[in-house]
């Protein structure tokens, strides 16, 4: 059942992006032209035999054999450094007015201090990817879903931005698209009136790049703090690390099962 | 003329007509407001990314929950076979039925994307308590309509006591329904209790009643019906009991949260300072809701005085209203707890409590919901037969 939800939402996702060259304006479309003519081929206008270019084939259904997650070193993420909410914002176009509370924020960083010692700690928090996600249960359409490998998605044809999921989330990883946006990017689908998050760059791990942009921006800044990867694969490199120094989860408590662990909270 | 009859308002004054046009102006101006918020999007409301639900939902809230006790006078007569109450069954049943529709219609118009209704209606997580709210709040209309005919309809009367009992059953699930929204948030420290679903049924039957009593009385003043004491004073005194176990259970909700160590911080932001949240409760909803209607009600000097009574009503309306509001904006102004015990703050108003300022969009969406409520009950008495021509004592005592 999952599966097929799987393929209908990639399915969507290409059939907006088709939509969305058709109506931007030339620049755009030649950027689109380029991605689409790497992996894809125009039939006739607006027909298009499209594939994106991924590690694995795109008809292949997401499997649950693996599960990303990231893992955030806390210790080594400095307070002054937001290179990964930067990153994210660049990658998915959200760029958001400083201190504006409508604006779309896929991941932000938090300062956590401990009044008793005065410990101050510095780290990002983003969409927990959880395994039972409150924010899938109680979506009314469906438009919010995991997929088999771990990833918590909005279905941006069928949210109809009634905001429950973002009253259900423990951690705040949802923003509801107040205004008309533009700019928009093409490889992250989003609208007014829909409720959008960390989409653990989908996009990318589909492409087969293994990687976020908050992962990249943070290693190429030197910090290396934050380590994506399959949680399944024992031999992964976030597996491994979670085996020899243990992850903490937000919230932990709830039982949710993150995707997002924590080392050194 | 002793026998008991019913009739559609056939006067239709001028009185009646500026009735109407006003409500329907109302209707269409939050119509207009809530098109204008889809076009530009919620950035022109108060609402934002901390506080995603706000005055129309507390407008919706209150009216859905308002719909199921509207229905009390109703099942009181059917369920509990009180044929006293008999006579305001009918008008019961429609005040449901048009509470329930204004207040979806606030919800639905809402929407980041209203025009995804039909999305709403024929894709369904069944993990949702909202998607069964959606058949619940429909299946409310078809049975409560099955219900309004087994009462009109000379020969559908044998069907009505168990349409009155279905009805009667629908709506307590309805209702719980609609309290579990709440239910479900685990992660918001308000809601954090198996109090809300029975909370909210209390509610419902107070603020049902109250609607009740002031449409009862306005419809009978205006088209110069009689409607005596007996009735009233009856109404009085259930209104005064649902007033009494509100007060009670939230006294319940409180002391409960106040054992759990975990629970002081919000219960502390909600009674002591929490700023508008904590006063809209001790006097909003304690003392305008609460304790002043009760007096009026149970005073003595105030025994048959109508005035009293509407202002009781009213009061239990803005008390309750009150109550909503620090239920759904309250219960997100107190901040998130990621980090229990913790000081945190980032970029994104976290460990802050958030702020909200209802823009006027909103109210006037949230007004328009009471409009169109209002004006389906005008509507529906004026076209069907539901108020009886005449409510004196003689009339309904010889019910009993
Ligand atoms: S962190 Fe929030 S948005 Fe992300 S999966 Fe969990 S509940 Fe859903
Ligand atoms: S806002 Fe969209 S994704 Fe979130 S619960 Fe509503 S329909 Fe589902």
């Amino acid at each position: 059942m999952n599966n097929v939800v799987n393929k209908a939402y990639k399915l969507l996702r290409k059939s907006e992006q088709v939509t969305d060259e058709q109506k931007t304006d030339q620049s755009k479309r030649s950027f689109i032209g380029g991605l689409v003519g790497a992996s894809g081929l125009a039939v006739a206008p607006g027909v298009m035999l499209y594939q994106i270019a991924s590690a694995k084939p795109a008809d292949q259904a997401v499997t649950n054999k693996v599960r990303w997650g990231m893992l955030v070193n806390v210790n080594q993420c400095t307070e002054d450094c937001d290179a990964c909410v930067t990153a994210c914002n660049d990658e998915h176009g959200l760029w958001p007015e400083e201190g504006s509370s409508t604006d779309s924020q896929w991941i932000r960083k938090l300062t956590v201090k401990d009044p008793s010692t005065q410990n101050t700690k510095s780290f990002p928090v983003m969409c927990q990817h959880c395994e039972h996600p409150p924010c899938v249960d109680v979506c009314p359409t469906g438009a919010s879903f995991k997929r088999e490998d771990g990833i918590v998605l909005v279905n941006m044809h069928t949210c109809i931005g009634c905001r429950y999921c973002m009253m259900a989330c423990p951690y705040k990883a949802r923003s509801f698209v107040h205004e008309v946006l533009e700019d928009q990017l093409p490889s992250t689908p989003r609208g007014k009136g829909c409720v959008d998050s960390c989409n653990m760059c989908v996009h990318k791990v589909d492409a087969g790049d293994n990687t976020t942009a908050c992962a990249q921006a943070c290693e190429k800044d030197g910090h290396q703090a934050i380590v994506f990867g399959d949680l399944n694969d024992p031999q992964s490199e976030i597996s491994k690390r979670l085996k020899d120094f243990g992850g903490t989860q937000i919230r932990a408590d709830l039982g949710l099962n993150t995707g997002v662990r924590y080392q050194g909270l | 003329m002793d026998t008991l009859r019913y009739s559609s308002i056939a006067a239709r004054s001028p009185k009646f007509w500026m009735l109407l046009i006003g409500l329907a102006l109302i209707a269409v101006v939050g119509v207009l407001s809530a098109h204008h918020m889809e076009v530009e999007g919620h950035v022109i409301t108060g609402m934002n990314n901390q506080i995603v639900w706000g005055l129309p939902h507390v407008f919706a809230i209150f009216l859905i929950v308002a719909a199921s006790g509207a229905l009390n006078v109703a099942s009181i007569a059917s369920v509990f076979g009180r044929a006293e109450y008999k006579p305001l069954a009918r008008l019961s049943a429609l005040l449901a039925v048009a509470l329930l529709a204004g207040g979806l219609a606030v919800l639905v118009l809402d929407l980041g994307r209203p025009d995804r209704l039909i999305v709403a209606m024929t894709q369904y997580n069944f993990k949702s308590i909202f998607a069964w709210n959606i058949i619940l709040y429909t299946g409310f209309f078809a049975i409560v309509g099955v219900y309004i005919w087994s009462m009109m309809d000379h020969s559908m009367q044998k069907y009505s006591k168990k349409a009155g009992l279905f009805v009667f059953i629908w709506r307590l699930i309805l209702t719980t329904g609609t309290g579990s929204i709440f239910g479900f948030l685990v992660a918001r420290s308000v809601y954090d209790t198996a109090m809300l679903a029975p909370m909210f049924i209390i509610m419902s039957f107070a603020f049902g009643l109250a609607f009740y009593v002031l449409v009862l009385l306005a419809s009978y003043t205006w088209t110069q019906r009689p409607l005596g004491d007996f009735v009233l004073n009856k109404l009085r005194n259930l209104l005064g009991v649902f007033i009494a176990s509100i007060l009670y259970f939230v006294a319940v909700y409180h002391v409960t949260n106040l054992y759990a160590t975990e629970h002081h911080a919000v219960e502390k932001f909600l009674l002591v300072d929490g700023g508008i949240y904590t006063t809209l409760f001790w006097v909003g909803q304690v003392l305008i809701g609460g304790l002043i209607p009760l007096a009026l009600i149970y005073m003595p000097q105030t025994k048959n005085c109508r005035k009293t009574l509407m202002a009781a009503c009213a009061m239990v309306i803005v008390g309750g209203f009150a109550q909503v509001y620090i239920i759904v904006v309250g219960g997100q102004a107190f901040p998130l707890e990621l980090f229990p015990g913790m000081e945190v703050s980032s970029a994104f108003f976290d460990g802050e409590v958030s702020q909200y300022c209802p823009s006027i969009w909103e109210i006037l969406l949230g007004i328009a919901g009471i409009a169109i409520s209002l004006l389906l009950v005008t509507v529906g008495v004026a076209v069907l037969e539901f108020l009886p021509d005449s409510l004196s004592d003689k009339i309904v005592e010889a019910k009993k």
